[in-house]
This record gives C-alpha cells, structure tokens and sequence, in this order.
C-alpha cells in the first residue's frame, strides 16, 4: 500500500517534469545560442546543424527541436491527466480529461457526422500541438508556427487525407468531378492545389505577422523612451521604461487569441474539408442501390 | 555603377512590399462586413450569439487568406528577395 504510494507519487513527478523540462531546455538553448545584438532582428529559425544525405541536405532547425519539445510537454500532460484513471471520476485530473475528450468527441460528431467519429483523436492532435506551437511564443522562444515548413507539413498531411477520403468513391468518380463543366477543368484543379496552400499561409501568415508586429512594436518603443527619458541621469536615461507592460497588451492579441483562433481554424478546415470529401450517407445509399 | 544597381534592386523590393499590402483592403471591407452581418443577427436573436461567434471568427479568417497572401509576398520581397538579386547580379557581372 505504501509502496503503491510512493510509486504513484514518483510517476506524477516523472510526467511534471516531462511537462517543464522541454520548455526550460528550450529557453536555455535559446539563450546560449542567441548571439547578443544590438537592435531588432527578424530572421527566420536558426539552423543547429545539417545532416549530411545523398539527395538533399536535412537542416534540423529550431522550428523542428522546437516542436519536438512541445510534443514531450503535450505527452507528458496527456500521462499526467490520464495517470491513476478510474472508471468513475473522483479526482480533478480526470474531470479535465473527461473534459478534454468529451469535448473533442463532440466537436467531430457535430462537424464531421457519425461515420467520421473516429477523427476525434487526430482533430484533437492537431488543435493541441497547434495551439501549444503558437503559445511557445509566450516564453520567448521560436514559435513553430511562424515556420512556413511546420504549416506546410500539416497541410500536406490534410491534403493527403482529403484525396484519400475522395477517392474512396472511385478514381473514376474523383476524376469526373474535375471535368465538371469540363472548361473549367484547369481551374479545379489549381483550386484543389490551392487547398493546402491556403490552409499553410493562413496559419503561418497569422502567426508570423503577429511576431513581425511585436518585435516592431518593440524597437518603436525603445526609441520613443530614449526621446521621452533620454534626459535622466546615467543608467536611468538608457533604460526602456516604455517596454515594460506595453508590448505584453498586443502579445495577449497576436499570440494567445490569434494562436489559439488560428488553431481552431486549421483544425475546423480539416474537419470541413475531409467530411465534405466523402459524402458518407450519399455513399451507403449509391451500394444499396446498386445491390438491389 | 555598382552601388546604383544595388539601390535600385532594394528600392524596388521595398517598394514591391508597399505595393502588395494594397491587398489588406480588401480583406479589410470583408471582414468589416462580416462583422457587421453578424452584430445585426446577434441583435435580432441574441440566444444564438455562441453559433453565430464561432461561424463568424471562421469566415473572417477564410476572407483573411488573401490579405496573408499579400503579407507573405511582402515578407518574401523585404527578407528573402534583396538577397538574392544580388547575389544573381554579382554572378553576372561575373
């Protein structure tokens, strides 16, 4: 009994850590490998190192470490909600979780309809890693989100669902519904590589001009203070007093509400675009028909 | 000669930025429209504020993509473009 305690306790320290330790790996490489400058600097993700391959070089960039350790932070807050489950819920953790999933099932059954409810996991994949991506920016560090590479690989993902799910009618049918009306063929087609394009910058774009903005914002205020305070005495006279708190009132917008907006979004086109790819109950209905 | 040739590409990539965000007005009127579409159904039934919130947020980030199309041009032509004409320019001089 004791000993169950114990080992109960150690888990829970396990998972909390799982949960903070990225993060504070995170600040402390961005920290030792951030070159001091003087000014504003907008670049894109830094490049560690390259791994040498024959056909193309693979960069492992900060956008990719960095959503490596948001990936660990989600896992270890899955265990640590799920850790010590009991068929009826008696403890705040699992009241969260029930939460979470409930939610998450309710979500894709309203959007996506009875046949697609198993995507509750996946939507609910993709919301977290995207909104948590978005919220990293609260610390300092890199967003993931703001790499136009990390938008474009959920897109192609999605877009790799969505032709899967309209080909399940039949190639033929998927390739009719391209020639219909048969002129506008070439424009269907454009607009059905413009998916993925479009669901990458919206998210990418969003985030990336809030960073854009901020650091702006930032270096504004830095000369403003040195116009307004430029006059007091020694260390006081350099310091940005205006920086404080100001910039803090845009990042709630451009970081928390458009990160978490950009999130749902992308997970809500997902949704749309993989249930209107296979109209399950027109389906059902066709095999029936042809059956009988 | 070199210098001219040099200002002239980051002149015209600055101005090429300034130019494209003409985009943002039109997401601008459509989003302002949208808004205003759902302030007056939220007026007419206020039970129904949450679906009307959501499916608002929703469409204004859909008419917000040819604003960001404009933003990532902008962006391509302040940071990514400047850099390399010159360096095209320095190969053909070359």
């Amino acid at each position: 009994m004791e000993n169950d305690k114990q080992r109960f306790k150690l888990l829970d320290t396990v998972y909390t850590a799982m949960m903070i330790l990225p993060i504070v790996f995170g600040i402390i490489l961005k920290i030792f490998t951030t070159p001091l400058s003087e000014g504003i600097s907008i670049s894109g993700a830094k490049i560690f190192f390259t791994i040498k391959l024959p056909i193309q070089d693979l960069p492992i960039t900060e956008s990719q470490v960095h959503s490596w350790l948001v990936m660990i932070s989600i896992t270890g807050l899955c265990l640590f909600l799920t850790h010590g489950i009991k068929e009826k819920a008696d403890t705040k953790r699992q009241h969260v979780a029930e939460w979470i999933v409930e939610n998450a099932q309710k979500l894709v059954d309203g959007n996506m309809g009875e046949y697609f409810s198993g995507f509750a996991p996946f939507i609910a994949a993709i919301l977290g890693l995207s909104a948590f991506s978005s919220l990293l920016a609260l610390f300092g560090l890199y967003a993931p989100t703001s790499d136009v590479n990390v938008t474009a690989g959920w897109a192609i993902l999605v877009f790799f669902l969505i032709t899967y799910y309209k080909m399940k009618c039949g190639p033929v049918i998927y390739a009719k519904s391209f020639a219909d009306p048969p002129l506008l063929a070439p424009l269907n087609i454009i607009s059905e590589v413009a998916t993925p394009v479009s669901m990458a910058f919206r998210h990418y774009g969003n985030v990336l001009s809030g960073s854009v903005i901020s650091v702006l914002l930032a270096s504004g205020l830095q000369g403003l203070s040195a116009i307004v305070f430029g006059k007091l005495p020694g260390f006081l006279g350099e310091f940005p007093f205006l920086q404080i708190g100001i910039p803090a009132v845009l990042s709630i917008y451009f970081d928390v509400f458009s990160g978490l907006l950009q999130a749902y979004i992308f997970a809500m086109l997902t949704m749309l675009y993989v249930a209107g790819g296979f109209p399950a109950d027109e389906y059902y209905r066709r095999k029936a028909l042809n059956k009988s | 000669m070199l210098e001219l040739a040099i200002g002239i590409i980051l002149g015209s990539c600055a101005l090429g930025a300034g130019i494209a965000m003409i985009a943002g007005i039109g997401p601008g009127i459509g989003e302002g429209n949208a808004v205003a579409k759902a302030c007056e159904a939220i007026g007419r039934q206020p039970e129904c504020k949450g679906t009307v919130t959501t499916t608002m947020l929703m469409g204004c980030a859909v008419a917000e993509t040819t604003g960001l199309y404009a933003l990532v041009i902008a962006i391509l032509l302040i940071f990514v473009a400047p850099g390399r004409l010159v360096d095209i320019l320095m190969e053909t001089i070359k």
